[in-house]
């Protein structure tokens, strides 16, 4: 009977960030600091002929300026060694890749003469003409290279009788957390540490130990609290290794914060994606063939596909599949991932073609997903370890009052507004990857716990919390877990959705050898109860470790512990995927319904209803999974409402890079939300049975709402954002 | 930010005196949009002189309406009683302005001072006539979706993004300003803001060191049936697509007066005395509405890719018409 997984528990951090407590990169006091602001180019593509400092050096305050001129590069060469991810380097050469790259890093001694002279940097520039535009790209990589086919795709998409073809746009999208990228270095001897904004200090300290060519011990990276990252912190960045560059030169601490604006340039972004879905079924509504064409905007520096196309082509059972996916290379920056990076930009293509398949059978949208069902992986063959989403289709539609809903686009009012009913399907991996934790149990009765990972918000400090507790027999209270240091052990960067499977699984693993340890310490004792006793028969619960099943018989274990003369007793854990996994398909998955109300005079939506349920393994934390998810559907909202990175292709230059300009939901956008779950007992996908839910809740939603929208309008807006004045032009 | 010297000043003529005697001074009140722009480098005054210690935030009636101090905030004003009950069209478009925590900011005479929110204009990189005469204008063929469709130039295209000017205009408020010899003149609102012309970087008519002191609305009988529509990306925090102050006053079910001014679709709220003209007289009916709506946009020159806002805008006269006859309030 578990004590803790399961129930509702509050942030263990909640206090220390609305008091101020919680530092965030930025924030930690480093004494005889400097202050670095960052210079951007104002053209998009071409070389730099000459950097005038002269001015700005002048300036009150200021201790050095760096550019590609005198840009201290390690022997190894000029990009030094360690991993190349996010492919850019600042002032790495006079080279311009992209508009509002870093060409300068004023340092002062305060952060507004550095933003001052920053100001006086002169640069000129032998410019040439940028392309910018995926659309006007297309072509760039023509023929099926890399494309994954399954049966006949072409032949059966001829044959069949009922068919759809539509082509799908999302524009760029940037993550914009509230915290801004940061970081703060500096060095004693060879000896490097930083103060930084990141989703893996392990990750950020191999790179800068690469960048310095410096053993990857000497470098220490912190990062204890993220305002939010969603991606954008998965690579290292180009401001780590410029500041900690910087540090060195000025001999000096440096901090260097991206301003909102340098945010749209300086870690990357959802891509540009565009998508032609074809689907071809029987009248019965059998899914015949699906074809799958995508291509996304990438930079000249380094490819990043979107893999829009891996979760599409195994969501429905279909015999016949082709998917192409394809990056085009822009002068831009590097993309990166962006929650639910692939997943969310495919499954709105596909999501919607089905949809529209669905109107083409006059067939009922979730009907047709039901007739399509699969209980195998479409790829492999395999079973999956667990798939509830039937249940969260008939639990959603249930909730929702789907079967009220008239088939008809325009058939349903509220007064004036036209209202709208969409659903669609989401989905996400349930991975686990290899990670690293260390559980000390101490005689005084409490437990510390440390493991290299990060919280970008989740909820990490405390569902470790949770889970030490829980598997140590202590109160929530008595533990006390610590991440965001890559002196601890090492663990993956948090992303994909699989922190919990990957560390808790970590905690898991080190709770269980730290309990046989305390049988074997037990069964020194003559008497002990344990002495036939398997590890799995027994647990630890309350302070006391004791046989599952009640049997009479148990130890105190701190009372067992000082009676040895043990202080503590530790174990450091790494888990990993089991082999078991490689016999199933795993992944988790969702319904989501949504309800839109449309002005028809003016074009204007609301989300008035939105109704997601989500099938994850098992819920450690009902509290923060709840706000996962809702936020997820946020996310959903603003993809498919509201948000869009505007590029002035002339200039190559992104002229909306601020809050002002790029939208995201505000409250008054957002109406009733509700989340619910269908949990899953899965042992196999790890030992806690978790699977990711940060990415997965906004998957479906932008789908959803597009297909709300068309059940309100009769308008099929295949282009996001969906703004009045798209539908306007389609004369609503 | 560039260093700037910073003064206050005990009254009104002291403030305008100060700011008059040094030609790159700014006025600087709630602060919302001049610091940003600071920020920015879009703006670069060598001095801000602080108004906050000026007596010049009472919202009072007078014999001939209402007087609305200029450093009244735009949150005290919206949801004064006297504006609530008489001026609720003004209450209207204050509210659809902005957000709560800067519209406890943010000043009237402010308001009436805020700069356009064209990208190219914030954008120190990109050419913009506004922020550097001579440059070019950005917008004019690059992005223009939320730019104007109504009496712009090839200088400019930006429009004005205020949402309570848009109300005062239909009101036809009188703008009372300090001047720099110490006295007070007046300007009728229709006259406040201009035209881009051939010198977009001049928003308004005020001169160098003039000081808004109050705005003055006289009293009328549109209480009962105005509307104000604002049509934006967002449902708070968003500027103006299209927006429509929109106030009738009626006798049975005739029209006997009329105000229709747009914002969001030029460089200053745009008034329509023509859609007027075919309101007054005539009865509250839908093809009423239509045809007032189509008179309003019939000069406009859509850019490449503001062409909706020409069917939007006549769109939202006719529901706002409509919505100001039923007594609805935004």
């Amino acid at each position: 009977m578990a004590k803790y997984i399961g129930k509702e528990m509050s942030r263990v951090d909640g206090v220390a960030k609305v008091t101020g407590k919680a530092k965030y990169a930025a924030e930690f006091k480093v004494p005889n600091l400097t202050y670095g602001v960052i210079v951007t180019s104002t053209i998009a593509k071409g070389t730099i002929t000459s950097i005038d400092t002269t001015e700005a050096s002048r300036a009150p305050g200021v201790v050095h300026i760096l550019t590609h001129e005198n840009y201290p590069r390690p022997s190894s060469g000029q990009n030094g060694g360690g991993p190349r991810r996010g492919g850019f380097r600042a002032l790495d050469s006079a080279q311009i890749f992209f508009n509002m790259q870093p060409i300068a890093l004023v340092v002062a001694e305060t952060f507004e003469q550095a933003r001052f002279a920053a100001r006086l940097v002169k640069a000129t520039y032998k410019e040439e003409k940028p392309m910018t535009d995926l659309i006007g790209a297309l072509d760039q990589v023509p023929g099926q290279q890399g494309a994954r086919t399954r049966g006949n795709p072409a032949a059966a998409f001829e044959a069949a009788p009922v068919k759809i073809e539509a082509e799908y746009t999302i524009p760029i999208e940037h993550h914009n957390p509230m915290e801004p990228h940061a970081a703060i270095a500096f060095w004693e001897g060879d000896k490097l540490t930083v103060f930084d904004k990141t989703q893996g200090v392990s990750m950020v300290r191999d790179h800068l130990a690469g960048v310095f060519q410096i053993p990857a011990e000497n470098v220490r990276v912190t990062s204890p609290f993220v305002g939010g990252a969603f991606g954008s912190s998965l690579a290292p960045n180009y401001y780590p290794a410029l500041t900690a560059t910087a540090a060195r030169v000025v001999k000096r601490p440096v901090k260097v914060v991206y301003t909102r604006t340098q945010m749209f340039t300086g870690h990357g972004y959802r891509s540009h994606t565009w998508q032609k879905v074809s689907l071809a079924a029987g009248r019965d509504g059998k899914l015949m063939a699906f074809m799958h064409d995508s291509r996304n905007n990438s930079s000249t520096i380094q490819d990043w596909v979107e893999n829009t196309t891996s979760h599409p082509r195994n969501i429905y059972a279909c015999p016949n599949a082709l998917s192409i996916q394809r990056p085009v290379k822009t002068d831009m920056p590097p993309p990166c991932a962006m929650r639910a990076p692939g997943a969310v930009s495919g499954m709105f293509a596909l999501e919607c073609a089905m949809d529209e398949l669905a109107y083409e059978l006059k067939i009922d949208p979730l009907e047709l997903r039901l007739i399509n069902f699969t209980d195998t992986e479409p790829d492999s063959g395999k079973p999956y370890s667990s798939k509830a989403l039937r249940e969260c289709y008939h639990l959603g539609a249930e909730k929702f009052g789907w079967k009220d809903r008239s088939f008809e686009p325009r058939s349903m009012r509220d007064g004036r507004l036209l209202v709208g009913w969409g659903m669609a399907t989401g989905v996400w991996g349930a991975m686990q990857v290899p990670a690293s934790a260390k559980v000390a149990l101490k005689v005084d009765g409490t437990a510390y716990v440390t493991s290299a990972t990060a919280d970008i918000g989740p909820g990490t400090y405390t569902v470790m919390t949770l889970i030490t507790a829980e598997h140590m027999g202590l109160d929530t209270d008595k533990v006390k877990f610590e991440l965001g240091d890559s002196n601890f052990p090492t663990a993956p960067v948090q992303g994909g959705s699989f922190t919990t499977a990957s560390v808790g699984s970590a905690i898991y693993g080190a709770a269980q050898n730290i309990r046989q340890k305390l049988i074997d310490l037990a069964n020194k004792d003559t008497n002990s109860v344990f002495k036939t006793a398997k590890l799995e028969d027994t647990e630890l619960l309350e302070g006391k470790l004791c046989f599952k099943d009640g049997s009479t018989g148990s130890v105190d274990i701190f009372d067992l512990m000082r009676r040895n003369n043990v202080t503590v007793l530790e174990d450091l854990y790494t888990s990993r995927p089991s082999p078991e996994r490689q016999n199933y398909a795993t992944g988790a998955h969702g319904a989501q319904f949504v309800e839109v109300k449309i002005d028809p005079a003016v074009g204007t939506i609301k989300v008035t209803r939105v109704i997601e349920v989500t099938a994850c393994g098992k819920i450690m934390n009902p509290k923060t999974s709840h706000s996962q998810e809702i936020g997820g559907v946020v996310w959903g909202i603003g993809m498919a409402l509201h948000e869009a990175t505007e590029v002035d292709h002339r200039h190559g230059r992104i002229m909306n890079p601020n809050l002002q300009h790029y939208h995201v939901p505000v409250n008054a956008d957002i109406h009733e939300i509700e989340t619910l779950f269908v949990e899953e007992d899965d042992k196999i996908v790890n030992p806690l049975g978790v699977k990711g839910m940060g990415e997965l809740g906004m998957v479906g939603i932008p789908a959803a709402i597009a297909n709300a929208v068309f059940h309100a309008t009769g308008k099929r807006i295949r282009d996001l954002p969906i703004t009045p004045d798209k539908l306007l032009a389609e004369s609503i | 930010m560039k260093s700037f010297k910073y003064s206050t000043a005990k009254d009104a003529t002291a403030a305008v005196r100060t700011a008059s005697a040094n030609p790159t001074a700014k006025f600087l009140a709630g602060g919302t949009n001049l610091i940003d722009l600071m920020k920015e480098y879009v703006e670069r005054p060598s001095e801000l002189v602080d108004l906050t210690n000026l007596n010049l935030s009472q919202i009072r009636a007078t014999s001939s309406g209402v007087s609305l101090g200029a450093l009244a905030k735009n949150a005290d004003t919206a949801n004064h009683p006297l504006i609530r009950q008489n001026y609720p069209l003004l209450s209207m478009a204050i509210l659809a302005g902005a957000s709560p925590q800067l519209r406890n900011m943010a000043t009237n005479g402010g308001n009436l001072m805020q700069r356009t929110r064209c990208q190219y204009f914030y954008d120190t990189a990109m050419p913009c006539n506004k922020r550097e005469a001579g440059s070019g204008c950005g917008a004019l063929e690059g992005l223009n979706r939320i730019h104007a469709i109504l009496g712009y130039s090839d200088q400019c295209v930006a429009t004005y993004p205020g949402d309570m000017a848009n109300a005062l205009y239909a009101l036809e408020a009188v703008v009372r300003v300090r001047g720099t010899n110490g006295r007070d003149r007046t300007i009728p609102i229709q006259d406040f803001h201009r035209l881009p012309g051939d010198n977009p970087s001049k928003d308004n008519n005020l001169e160098h060191g003039e000081l808004i002191i109050a705005i003055e609305i006289p009293k009328n009988n549109f209480a009962a049936k105005s509307y104000y529509l604002k049509v934006r990306d967002r449902a708070s925090y968003a500027f103006a697509l299209v927006a429509v102050a929109a106030a009738l006053e009626t006798r049975g079910n005739n029209i006997k007066r009329a105000r229709i001014v747009l914002g969001g679709v030029a460089h200053k709220p745009w008034r329509s005395t023509e859609a007027e003209r075919l309101l007054i007289g005539k009865p509250a009916t839908q093809e009423t509405f239509e045809a007032a709506a189509e008179a309003a946009l019939r000069d406009a020159k859509p850019l490449q890719h503001n062409g909706y806002k020409v069917e939007l805008g006549k769109r939202a006269i006719v529901l706002a018409l409509q919505r100001a006859m039923s007594g609805e309030v935004a």
